[in-house]
């Protein structure tokens, strides 16, 4: 089983610039596990001990990961997964 | 011989886009504006304006819908291009990042602009770099690209 992950240009300090690495995973948060295993750190960026991080947007395949149970979202083979930050901000 | 459009220090776009971008501030007041413009990967080159809808559709706050956003971003991808202008508008406030601003700018290659409606006749516009927390004030130089046959 290899995942494509795409990573946004914010987050490839952690992947030696690439655009898009593989991993694998039964659910994403094995898969954010794993990917950790290479590069290291870059689990830290999507996950912290509220589950996924409110500013990063995780895409399996079409959907947003939050309506379809954020790090408990089966991950299945064919699959991909995009990270995007998300865009905001404010007057404050 | 060619010269880069975007040096350490300038923004140049167009007065089409910022007309568009000014305009598209004033329609969404006094919820705050947010969008984007494309340019060729790597070009620095403002070419497509892509305005978005703030999801949050706040007076203090801007918010791209998610499911927009990735949208938008895989559009980007497949026509090899890149957000090259970030863009919001401050409604009561100045035309400068704020703290949430910095905290959140996660384009380091994009031109953040800031516009502000605070004052019905005079618009406030300004464009800065935001990278790892710092933020950099750039001159903002209106004028066709060049290349686009209007010089």
């Amino acid at each position: 089983m290899a995942i494509e992950v795409r990573i946004p240009t914010i987050l490839r300090t952690y992947t030696g610039g690439a655009k898009s690495v593989e991993g694998s995973g039964d659910t994403l948060g094995d898969l954010f596990a794993d990917l950790d295993a290479r590069h290291g750190g870059l689990r830290d960026r999507l996950v912290d001990d509220t589950g996924l991080r409110r500013f990063v947007n995780v895409y399996l395949n079409d959907e947003d990961v939050r309506f379809i149970g954020g790090l408990s979202a089966p991950i299945r083979d064919g699959d991909t997964v995009t990270v995007l930050p998300a865009v905001a901000g404010g007057s404050r | 011989m060619s010269r880069p459009v975007t040096l350490a220090g300038m923004l140049t776009m167009s007065a089409e886009l910022r007309d568009a971008i000014v305009a598209h501030a004033r329609a969404d007041h006094p919820d705050e504006a947010c969008g984007v413009i494309a340019g060729p990967a790597g070009s620095g080159r403002p070419e497509r304006l892509i305005p978005m809808l703030n999801a949050e559709r706040s007076p203090t706050f801007y918010r791209f819908d998610s499911l927009e956003q990735l949208r938008i971003w895989r559009d980007m991808d497949d026509r090899d291009e890149e957000p090259v202008v970030m863009y919001h508008s401050h409604t009561a406030t100045g035309a400068y990042p704020s703290r949430t601003d910095i905290s959140y700018a996660s384009e380091p290659g994009a031109h953040y602009v800031l516009v502000s409606t605070r004052d019905p006749d005079e618009v406030e516009f300004r464009s800065f770099r935001i990278t790892d927390g710092v933020v950099t004030e750039e001159e903002v130089v209106i004028a066709p690209l060049p290349g686009t046959g209007a010089e």
